[in-house]
């Protein structure tokens, strides 16, 4: 066997080769997932079509042609309409929003008190955001301050006259100070009567069934708008005369109650999750309906709805936009309120205020979608097989 | 309520206490709550009374046969400043329900197509679905109505400039003018003839699907219910000597006059809502069809089924079992949210309402009144809705 | 368990926010509060609208400062509060303000089934109508608008005022109707409609917002009576009074030619009838028979002015807008502006 005569032995591998060049790299990619067939290209092909047609006219719309400074209208206006821009021109009038900023943030909140605002948005960031990162510790401190302690102080301080403050009142609040304002009470109240109904619709008490029922029934099969138009022309009626309510504090009933119905819902989706085992154990080692309440079925219910507490809360977060119907102004109808000043009234202006806030709102909506999801994947741990 | 040692305590020493029954104990909250309940309420119609006394508004729905004396815009019935204010409300009502219903046939559409899409292994398309469901689910409704407001009413051209469509269409700022066909005598034949031709349809289908579960043979259903659907009032129309003219749109002083139109409110207000509805309707029917396991696409590739079959036949038919309960709440949403009219003077039944109320100051009765439909709106979507769940629902064997 | 949570929801809230109780005497109640809560109109220029520093500017505006000074001698010390074509009535008539001054049209209805006093005319208004001459060239008259697409607002009498106008001239028209003025100017400047209607002074206003001014006009025309004036509850006649004659003096300080600038001098003047009204006069009771101080009307005017620099400035030839004075110049002048004497 020693003795053949081969004359080339191979000793190694043959080194892969590459593959052809229509399987590899970038073509690859390309190939699978953009061109797999006929029907992929013909989307793919759509898809860029649609691409081309509107991102580069936006970009130049909103940054190459935009106007980001200047003292007036005249930098958003074309010479016809009694502006500086050549005609013909089209652009974001970024410098109405850059002279309105203040406005937008704080309403006509009075102007040499509005340190009194920046420092509540600091106070909310910085006992918000630990709470939001689970590795900080000392939640339990850290949840009496964010919801005991924080609204008491950031009411004496934004409403004022105590301890020397001077008092400015809510019709002077607005812009994005009136959203917060809105969704974070709103959020605040709506959680615990939400829960309070949820557990009340699956009480055995057929009264208090019925009544749940039927106030979360009627409240989510009726518009916000309708929930406000009653909360701004029939609250009035309802109470002894002369007695008046202030106007925020009429919205911000309206806007609770509303989600405080959408939330029940939530909960109870939370609570009907909860194996039966749970409910049985909790009553054989003898404890109340409290306690067995509190301490064994709402942190388990609570962690399962944990994504659907927090899109009730962008979606009352976004419904604040339509506190605008009762005179109120939002960020969105601060915005749109300042249409109104001539000096700065153009074509673009319009456009421009939206867009800014549809940002706004955007970031903080996508934000708290995000960290619910986030979140999702973190407390994932018991319930799934 | 009871703390750990008062229970321990009520169990030890007064068992036979009624006070620690929890039925009675029940029995008592309740009672309590209601007479509670009953207080406020009771208290409430006693202010409400009085304030409406001293500031002398009458009270009951006597207003809603009054003349309005205000017009509306667009309305499916007849109506002018002389109607009533109760007919005023109802064309609002119609209003409503007419852009409730395309609206959801359009999101629904909408919807389905993109949550497919973001599925897709098309890496642009899925991408481009995506920034669509993340860009207009985070922006408030009323944000995107107002868009679309301004962007119709900016890209269309004026009266003057209107762009001519086939058919002696025409398309501007102020909505899109079409012919509106006039019926002559001996229409309602055709009408008869169209219905006859659904309901042959309809049994010819359920023989043809029998039959083919007997036999395994298929009949060409699609085709020959087209042919009756078209050809049956066509040839009715032909009998009657074609009782059909049109009154075209035209080039008036300020607008175009005649035909039929849609306004931009309406465009502008249903794209909205459409537009906004459709990306909650995608992420849930993409939740639906990433809930129908693997096994079921990769079992009916294998039976050979194209992909465009299995996600019709196979997959979407079980991704529906859990999509439709929410989609029953974005479809009650989108109803709710078309109250939004009311920003961009589309006349809805909250429009109409508002007017009413500002005209004759029966803040009460209008609210009722809105409380009333709009539930009664819901109530309808869903039970059409659950009934259809039911329809849907694994049948199991 | 429901209900509780309600209540408390409810009253935590009334708490919180300080709910006021307006009983009958709300001249005692504002002073009291240490300001007058005033409704005005959410923003339209010239009338009462906030500037860039959030201080609301106008000539509603100023007849809340004028108020103020009455009661306070200081025009500063109101608190505005903005309100829509729906909500001002709730507003004045829950006591949420004391006083309405937002261009609102004096009507029978109003006066009674509403249960306000208007406590006079400090605008006397008409609808008019507005075009883009550019756009429309050759209108000149309302009367040639038949089948034109009118933008009007909802909630006004201007609405109905509109449909009577167009149905007695037998035209037809085309109503797109909007919640508020910022709608319904997007749509109007946007080409939505051919005419804009509503009160000619809003309109003046208006016309200053779009994006180019000069391209609209306003027509001639005036289709209905707007006697516009500030409003209170109806069964205070105390307060009615101080408002009442808040406007009053403001006229008659025009017409015996007191300003702001020369109010100081014009305590000194030899004129019986200017010292009376400046309170001047020995025993004096010209301000304690209202509830004030007997130099109120010195007071009014040092703070805003008189009728003619308050209008002037906000929305005469010395504002943007330069709106003339007509019906609304003095009596002795042409006008109809007419006040009762000060003594």
């Amino acid at each position: 066997m020693q003795e053949h005569d081969i004359s080339f032995v191979r000793a190694e591998m043959v080194a892969n080769s590459t593959p052809p060049a229509a399987e590899r790299g970038i073509v690859r990619w390309l190939r699978t997932n953009m061109f797999a067939t006929p029907l992929d290209t013909v989307l793919t092909l759509l898809g860029l079509l649609l691409i081309a047609y509107t991102l580069p006219p936006f970009i130049r719309w909103a940054f190459i042609d935009a106007a980001w400074t200047g003292p007036d209208r005249s930098v958003c206006a074309t010479i016809v309409q009694g502006g500086l821009q050549p005609d013909g021109w089209s652009g974001a009038c970024w410098a109405f929003v850059n002279a309105k900023f203040a406005q937008f943030m704080y309403g006509r909140y009075t102007f040499g008190e509005r340190w009194r605002v920046d420092l509540t948005a600091i106070l909310f960031v910085a006992l918000l955001v630990p709470l939001l990162i689970p590795r900080v510790p000392y939640k339990f401190l850290n949840a009496v301050l964010f919801f005991g302690v924080f609204p008491i102080v950031s009411f004496f301080l934004l409403v004022g006259g105590w301890f020397g403050l001077a008092y400015v009142p809510t019709s002077e609040w607005g812009g994005l100070l009136v959203t917060m304002v809105l969704s974070f009470v709103g959020i605040s109240i709506s959680l615990p009567l939400g829960i309070a109904l949820a557990l009340g619709r699956r009480s055995k008490m057929p009264v208090i069934k019925v009544l749940c029922v039927v106030f979360i029934e009627m409240v989510r099969g009726v518009p916000l708008v309708t929930v406000l138009f009653m909360a701004s022309v029939m609250l009035p009626l309802f109470m002894p005369a002369g007695m008046t309510f202030d106007r925020f504090a009429r919205a911000l009933v309206g806007v609770s109650l509303f989600a405080s119905a959408y939330m029940a819902e939530v909960v109870r989706g939370g609570l009907q999750a909860i194996p039966k085992g749970q409910y049985e154990g909790a009553d054989s080692l003898g404890l109340s309906y409290w306690q067995k309440t509190g301490l064994i079925v709402l942190p388990q219910a609570l962690k399962l709805v944990i994504p659907g507490i927090v899109n009730t809360f962008i979606g009352l977060f976004k419904d604040t936009s339509l506190v605008y119907i009762i005179g109120m102004f939002d960020l969105l109808g601060i915005v749109r309120q300042n249409f109104q000043d001539s000096n700065w009234a153009s074509a673009q202006t319009p456009m421009s205020g939206l867009l800014f806030a549809g940002f706004i709102f955007w970031i903080f909506c996508f934000g708290m979608s995000r960290y619910s999801i986030y979140m999702e994947r973190r407390l994932d741990t018991g319930h799934k097989r | 309520m009871s703390s750990p040692d008062s229970a321990s305590h009520a169990g030890a020493s007064a068992r036979g206490s009624w006070l620690y029954d929890p039925q009675i104990r029940g029995i008592i909250t309740q009672v309590l709550v209601a007479l509670a309940l009953v207080l406020f309420v009771w208290w409430i119609i006693g202010n409400t009374t009085d304030n409406l006394r001293s500031r002398g508004i009458s009270s009951g729905f006597a207003f809603l046969d009054r003349r309005a004396g205000f017009d509306i815009s667009q309305s499916l019935i007849d109506y002018t400043a002389n109607s009533t204010f109760g007919r005023a409300m109802l064309v609002g009502l119609l209003n409503t329900v007419l852009v409730a219903v395309i609206g959801v046939v359009t999101a629904t559409f909408l919807g389905f197509l993109i949550g497919i899409g973001r599925l897709s292994r098309n890496w642009l398309i899925a991408r481009i679905c995506t920034v669509y469901v993340e860009v207009f689910r985070n922006i408030p409704p009323l944000l995107v109505i107002f868009f679309w407001y301004l962007g119709v009413l900016a890209v269309l051209p004026g009266v003057r400039e209107s762009i001519e469509l086939p058919f002696d269409s025409y398309i501007n700022n102020r909505g899109f003018f079409m012919p509106r066909p006039i019926w002559g005598e001996g229409a309602w034949l055709i009408a008869v003839a169209l219905l006859a031709a659904v309901v042959m349809s309809w049994f010819i289908a359920r023989a043809s699907y029998k039959r083919q579960m007997e036999t395994g043979q298929r009949f060409p259903v699609l085709w020959t219910s087209l042919a009756l659907i078209l050809g049956l009032p066509l040839l009715a129309f032909v009998v009657t000597g074609f009782p059909l003219t049109f009154d075209t749109p035209s080039l008036g002083a300020f607008n175009i006059v005649g035909g039929l139109d849609v306004k931009p409110e309406f465009l502008s207000l249903y794209l909205a809502l459409s537009f906004y509805t459709a990306s909650f309707i995608a992420e849930i029917v993409r939740a639906g069809i990433l809930g129908v396991s693997h096994g079921q696409s990769e079992a009916s590739y294998a039976l050979g089924l194209r992909p465009g079959q299995t996600l019709r036949l196979v997959v979407i038919p079980q991704a529906m079992r859990i999509v439709i309960p929410p989609l029953t709440s974005q479809y009650l949403n989108l109803t709710k949210n078309s109250s939004l009219a009311v920003f961009i003077g589309y006349p809805d039944l909250v429009q109409i309402g508002q007017t009413t109320m500002n005209q004759t100051g029966q803040a009460i009765e209008v609210v009722g009144i809105w409380m009333a439909i709009y539930l009664g709106l819901s109530l309808a979507t869903s039970g059409f809705m659950n009934w259809f769940n039911a329809k849907m629902a694994l049948v199991e064997r | 368990m429901k209900t509780t949570i309600l209540t408390g929801v409810l009253g935590a809230a009334a708490l919180g926010f300080a709910a006021t109780a307006a009983s009958a005497a709300t001249l005692d109640d504002v002073k009291a509060k240490g300001e007058v809560a005033c409704g005005v109109h959410t923003g339209l220029q010239g009338f009462a609208a906030p500037d860039d520093q959030g201080n609301w500017r106008g000539f509603d505006s100023d007849f809340c400062r004028a108020v103020a000074a009455a009661v306070f001698g200081d025009p500063s010390k109101v608190r505005f509060v903005p309100t829509n074509a729906t909500e001002r009535f709730t507003a004045l008539q829950s006591g949420e303000i004391d006083v309405l001054s937002r261009n609102t049209t004096w009507t029978l209805s109003r006066d009674t089934s509403l249960g306000f006093n208007f406590a006079g005319v400090n605008y006397y208004d008409g609808q008019g109508f507005m075009i883009n001459a550019a756009k429309l060239p050759g209108i000149n008259s309302a009367l040639q608008l038949s089948g034109a697409a009118v933008c009007v607002q909802t909630g006004t009498t201007t609405e109905l005022n509109l449909a009577d106008y167009f149905a007695a001239n037998n035209m037809e028209y085309n109503p797109v109707v909007f919640q508020g003025f910022d709608e319904t100017n997007a749509a109007y400047e946007a080409g939505r409609c051919d005419v804009y209607t509503t009160d000619q002074s809003g309109l003046y206003a208006l016309r200053l917002t779009l994006g180019n001014p000069d391209e609209h006009v306003v027509l001639p025309e005036i289709i209905s009576k707007e006697p516009l004036g500030p409003v209170v509850r109806h069964g205070d006649d105390q307060w009615f009074d101080v408002v009442k004659w808040t406007l009053n003096a403001l006229i008659t300080a025009e017409e015996l030619g007191i300003t702001s600038e020369n109010v100081e001098e014009m305590k000194q003047s030899d004129n019986p009838e200017i010292r009376r009204v400046l309170g001047q006069e020995e025993n004096s009771t010209i301000g304690s028979a209202l509830g004030l101080d007997n130099a109120w009307v010195a007071n009014v005017v040092a703070g805003v002015g008189n009728y003619g620099e308050v209008f002037d400035r906000n929305i005469g030839q010395g504002s943007p807008l330069k709106i003339s004075r007509g019906l609304n110049q003095l009596w002795t002048k042409g006008g109809i502006q007419y006040a009762p004497p000060i003594r």
